[in-house]
């Protein structure tokens, strides 16, 4: 029997982990880095493991230090997790070495399938159709396009598309190179790439006694650079064609047989519109979209991995599948940018209606769940992989679940970081998705100028500042020092708006939008500059309700430093507030420079008509045994420079004078 | 608690005449203050703006703190005369950085910001409520100098401005002056008496006598930048604390001098969150009658205006034509004294005395809502005293010490309005609502008794009386004392601190006395010799 789990991993895959092991009753060990140190995953766990330093190559991929963590904080068992060292064969052995239980697969058949090209001959010899692999120095116009894959590691770190022969070999340099930075093992290899291909997996399990499950496949065929990002069970490809999902189980059985497979794992398979698959690789770890199953199963399968890891048998059958699970990741980045990762506090994570959190026994009924590696007040760095949570809903069918998962995305509020959310929201809505039509380029076809468009759209920036600034307006009631009772803007003969400003805080692509916020409160009425369809219904720090235009719309708001977040039924909007006053970069006073004192000038640095950059000394003022630099006020010329080495001046006297080459100050925009 | 009952009937067609009444009065102020508002008008205004100037009011209101109020003072001073409504100079209370201040800003789109004799008590007044409040000043400066055509009103009383500024720093309250334009001559003291001064670079000029002037008196050639320009008084003269780079940048370490004067109000704080009344204030429209002969119950005014219509009466019981009892407002304790049928008798007066001396003894400050017509006359009231009782309540409210705040609702006539602290009585704040009248008497009794000496004198002469004479002397005395004695007037001689919509009443009532307690607030250790 195992007692005490330390998982080698951090985030939600630590806190879905410690769930289970929480249920079982097992003792729970957290390992961290310097940068992990407030996550929630450490507060969960019973004992926490510091892994000194922040970077991944000295913290989560260190298997003696996460070994030594074990046998310190006096764990038997060492779950990986996945991503890091969870496919590393020697780190498996390692444990097994140190006296310590691995849940995982046998250290052997990681290391069969750690290799793609190896696994891919295996599994051609056990009948499994696989693509051909094709050597990266023998490729001819006929073989485009062609896909780089590195040989180690999962996922689509380093995999790139090549479609003409000129994009080759940078792609492969680039290819090598993410390939060794990520998996240290540099070795590539090409094979067909399908345009429209499907990404199709069947999660297996399997225990030492010659039970294997498949529990259902799933589909991950929206993918955004060869990462998932929407993960769904069962299929819909196979759901529509007859006798796909018996094949693709045979297939994986067949996988799992050839390398003698034990707990949990995955083959995945590239599938095309006619039901022709292909074996892609077996992930030999839990996946991130495992939960998908576990809903449409009532599965737990890390449960299952404890089970399995302690040597005790599967049960016969598995559970039947019921209704459809859709996986979706929030990932902090920038659709709009080039998928850039973002960083930063996320200071609100608030997802409505969630069931329950990593909940594995599957849920009371159908409903939300939410395995999440962040919470309010989070800081989320760009050091480790950005995705910030995953939301799953499980509804009777597939259109219920999209429907109600892209709801809640929608009515989440996510407040301090740029997420990929507003695109997770327009994929769920798309028709195309809705219809089934999923496959690996489904963003590309669709385009990102469309799934990329934040939801909040038309008024809703315009409106949400208004309602950011009535907020603001009640909120300085409650705080203000003197007077705070008295009606909000008070005035015995109004003239004025009360004038706010702020700039929208959206994702690189899009236009930064300003939006000027007039309005005045009159015995209780309002009156917003240009308009006449509004009318004020309540207002407070964090709720403003407006009747525009006969309809009613609340308003969220939550202020933080320089950050004003807006949820509504327009959309969400983030908003930075502009201060009323610009600041003035210093108060360089430009034009003569007089001495400060009496004294001698003893050196000049400078000559007339030279080009000076603010602060460069001009001269050197002796006086009083000390010596005094006269610097450029600004940028400038030198138009006049009427002293001389040596020479005595008097107190004010002219010593200089820089033409400024701007006029006017230079001015920072900054708060108040 | 006790609660106050309300009897008034808002479906009742004396209400419904009593707000269609107070409506229209208020409609015309609202069109006075509109001139105010306009400043010089359009053409002036307009070029204010082309010179990328800030309008004054836009000034105020990037000075003062976001969302929060600002209560104008004197916005009709000089109605009624011949300058401009608002007498080319905004005065007012408003919060910035969390500090009530009273803000003046000459409006230089009215004749270049010049001070005329209305220009000069305007800010008179304003300068006497700081002192008496200790509010910080914070004058922003622009002005043309004095109205030369009207030199004779001003020159010598406007001395008093730079007295002010310098007692007001004396009394250890800090006076700033942000420079927006002109401050030349008499002017140029406005700074130079100010504790802290911003000054704008390129639109600040302060000098004691222009070009022409230094010209014609020593034959120095000069120009504006080097006698008084800003960069001058920031880097030679010293006369600026702080130099601006525009308008915007002024205002912003306008604000950021405020956050650091470390002040402190020297009143004590309020000793309740404020509680809103339970019944509507808008219903204090319609609770004054247009005729002011018919008397109104003033509990359903301060039903409508103190927290919680909250209200404990003193003496209920007796002297009922005056109202007074204890209630807060926003929080603060206050005593109210409220007339209720207009006379004030002996006992009324007695009351009163008595109510006033509580409220010292308490350190509790006092309301005055009038609707008197005065003390009551005849034999038997002369016989009974009522000289000595009047005398009482006058002696009291001179020199009861605690803050005193008036509102004019109805009448307020004759001795009574000194009695409940009318304007010479030196109350902090002075309101009044536009359904208000102020005078010696009303105005066709003022005609009557004209009219009774004049015959008595024919009588006594032995002359004719003529009657058609009379009537018209009647009329036109009666027509001439009823508009002396409305609020527009009153406001125009700034015998008041402005009109307010009697909704506002108790929102007023709350900055008044949010800013009263800027200064310690006690009552007296001594009154005059009481009469009794």
């Amino acid at each position: 029997m195992l007692s005490r789990v330390l998982v080698a991993n951090r985030g939600e895959i630590a806190r879905r982990v410690f769930r289970t092991c929480r249920q079982l009753g097992l003792s729970t060990v957290a390992v961290y880095s310097d940068a992990d140190r407030g996550s929630p995953h450490v507060a969960e766990a019973d004992v926490a493991v510091r892994l000194p330093g922040a970077a991944a190559a000295d913290t989560y991929l260190r298997a003696d230090v996460l070994i030594d963590a074990a046998r310190r904080s006096g764990a038997d068992a060492v779950h990986p997790g996945y991503g890091f060292l969870s496919e590393n064969a020697a780190f498996a052995r390692a444990v097994q070495q140190a006296g310590l239980t691995w849940i995982g697969p046998p250290p052997a058949a990681i290391e069969a399938m750690a290799s793609k090209i190896e696994s891919k001959r295996l599994m051609a010899a056990a009948g499994v159709p696989v693509l051909p692999e094709l050597s990266p120095d023998a490729l001819t116009e006929a073989d485009l396009p062609v896909l780089i894959k590195a040989s180690a590691g999962g996922g689509g770190r380093g995999m790139r598309v090549v479609r003409t022969m000129a994009e080759l070999p940078a792609g492969l340099a680039a290819a090598r190179s993410e390939a060794a930075a990520a998996f240290g093992d540099p070795a590539v290899f090409c094979e067909p790439y399908l345009e429209a291909g499907r990404h199709v997996e069947v999660q297996i399990m399997a225990d030492a006694y010659g039970t294997v499950w498949t529990v259902g496949e799933r589909e991950c065929s929206i993918q955004r650079r060869h990462q998932k990002i929407i993960e769904e069970a069962p299929s819909p490809l196979a759901q529509r064609i007859p006798g796909l999902r018996a094949r693709l189980t045979e297939a994986a059985r067949a996988a799992a047989f050839a390398v003698g497979y034990r707990n949990a794992g995955t083959a995945e398979f590239l599938a095309d519109d006619t039901g022709q698959f292909f074996f892609l690789e077996m992930n030999t770890r839990l996946q991130v979209e495992h939960p998908v199953t576990e809903c449409t199963t009532g599965l737990d399968l890390v449960a299952l991995q404890l089970q399995v890891a302690a040597g005790l048998p599967l049960a016969a059958t598995p559970p039947e599948v019921t209704g459809h699970a859709i996986e979706a990741r929030l990932y902090a980045e920038d659709p709009a940018a080039g998928w850039q990762p973002q960083s930063g506090t996320l200071h609100r994570f608030e997802v409505p209606g969630v069931l329950a959190e990593f909940a594995v026994h599957g849920l009371p009924r159908y409903g939300l769940r939410l395995d999440s590696g962040v919470a309010d007040g989070s800081d989320v760095g760009t050091r480790y992989d950005p995705m910030l949570a995953k939301v799953i809903c499980w509804a009777p069918d597939r259109v219920q679940a999209a429907a109600a998962l892209a709801g809640a995305l929608a009515r989440s509020r996510i407040h301090g970081l740029i997420t990929n959310r507003d695109l997770l929201v327009r994929v769920l809505r798309h028709p195309a998705f809705l219809a089934g039509q999923t496959d690996t380029g489904f963003l590309d076809r669709h385009g990102l100028d469309h799934l990329a468009a934040p939801l909040a759209a038309g008024q809703a920036g315009e409106l949400s500042a208004l309602a950011a600034a009535l907020a603001d307006a009640a909120g300085r009631q409650v705080r203000a020092r003197v007077l705070g009772g008295l009606p909000s803007g008070w005035r015995n003969l109004p003239s004025e708006f009360q004038r706010k400003e702020y700039a929208q805080a959206g994702g690189q692509g899009w236009t930064t939008s300003r939006y000027r916020a007039s309005y005045r409160i009159e015995r209780g009425a309002l009156l917003v500059e240009g308009r006449d369809d509004i009318r004020l219904v309540s207002m407070s720090p964090d709720l403003v309700e407006l009747d525009i235009a006969g309809l009613l719309y609340r308003f969220q708001i939550a202020a933080y430093p320089g950050l004003t977040c807006v949820d509504s039924a327009l959309g969400p909007v983030a908003l930075r507030p502009v201060g009323r006053f610009a600041v003035a970069a210093g108060q360089a006073v430009t034009g003569s420079l007089l001495a400060p004192m009496p004294g001698v000038v003893a050196r000049i640095g400078v000559a007339a008509g030279d080009q000076v950059l603010a602060g460069q000394p001009l001269l050197w003022l002796e006086a009083m045994k000390m010596e005094h630099v006269i610097s450029a006020p600004a940028a400038g010329i030198v138009a006049e420079l009427p002293v001389s080495a040596g020479q005595q001046v008097v107190v004010g006297a002219v010593l200089a004078v820089v033409k400024p080459q701007e006029d006017a100050g230079v001015k920072v925009e900054n708060a108040q | 608690m006790t609660v106050l009952a309300s009897a008034l009937d808002e479906t009742s067609a004396a209400y419904a005449a009593n707000a269609e009444a107070m409506i229209v009065k208020l409609a015309e102020i609202e069109a006075e203050q509109a001139k105010a508002l306009a400043g010089g008008g359009p053409r002036y205004v307009e070029r204010h703006r082309a010179r990328g100037k800030l309008g004054v009011r836009e000034r105020i209101e990037l000075l003062l703190d976001p969302d929060s109020p600002f209560l104008e003072l004197s916005p009709l001073a000089a109605w009624g005369t011949e300058f401009a409504v608002g007498a080319s100079i905004v005065t007012g209370i408003g919060v910035v950085e969390g500090t009530e201040c009273l803000i003046s800003g000459s409006d230089p789109t009215v004749r270049g910001g010049t001070s005329n004799p209305w220009t000069v008590r305007k800010s008179f007044r304003a300068h006497d409520i700081a002192l008496a409040n200790r509010l910080p000043v914070i004058s922003l400066v622009e002005s043309g100098g004095a109205d030369l055509p009207t030199q004779k009103e001003i020159f010598i009383p406007g001395g008093r401005t730079f007295r002010d500024l310098t007692r007001l720093s004396a009394a250890g309250i800090p006076t700033i002056a942000i420079v927006f334009g002109n401050s030349t001559a008499g002017g140029a003291y406005l700074p130079g008496m100010s504790d802290h001064v911003v000054m704008i670079e390129k639109r600040s000029k302060v000098f004691l006598g222009g070009p022409p002037l230094v010209k014609m008196a020593t034959g120095e050639e000069s120009d504006e930048e080097s006698l008084g320009g800003a960069q001058m008084h920031a880097r030679t003269s010293g006369l600026a604390d702080y130099l601006a780079a525009d308008e915007q940048d002024a205002i912003r370490i306008g604000r950021r001098i405020v956050a650091r004067l470390n002040w402190r109000k020297h009143g004590p704080r309020p000793v309740a969150p404020p509680a809103p009344p339970r019944y509507d204030p808008g219903q204090l429209l319609g609770i004054v009658p247009p005729d002011l002969r018919i008397p109104f119950d003033p509990r359903e005014v301060i039903a409508r205006v103190v927290d919680d219509s909250d209200f404990d009466e003193f003496k209920p019981a007796y002297g009922t034509s005056l109202v007074t009892g204890w209630a807060n407002v926003h929080g603060y304790p206050v005593g109210i004294l409220a007339n209720a049928r207009g006379i004030l008798f002996s006992a009324e007066s007695q009351k009163a005395a008595q109510f006033i001396q509580l409220a010292n003894q308490a350190d509790t400050p006092l309301i005055f809502l009038h609707n008197t017509t005065g003390y009551m006359v005849g034999s038997q009231y002369e016989q009974a005293g009522i000289i000595k009782h009047g005398a009482m309540m006058i002696n009291a409210v001179s020199n009861s010490a605690v803050p005193h705040i008036s509102i004019l609702m109805g009448a307020s006539y004759g001795a009574g309005h000194y009695g409940m602290c009318g304007r010479a009585y030196d109350p902090r704040f002075l309101f009044a609502w536009p359904s208000a009248k102020s005078a010696v008497m009303g105005p066709a009794q003022l005609a009557g008794v004209l009219s009774i000496v004049s015959r008595a004198a024919a009588q006594a002469a032995g002359r004719p009386f003529d009657e058609d004479a009379d009537a018209a002397m009647k009329e036109a005395v009666a027509a001439q004392i009823e508009a002396e004695s409305l609020p527009m007037f009153l406001s125009g001689r700034i015998y008041d601190d402005g009109i307010i919509d009697p909704r506002d009443t108790r929102t007023v009532l709350g900055l008044c006395l949010s800013v009263v307690h800027g200064a310690p607030v006690r009552g007296t250790a001594g009154y005059g010799v009481f009469r009794m």
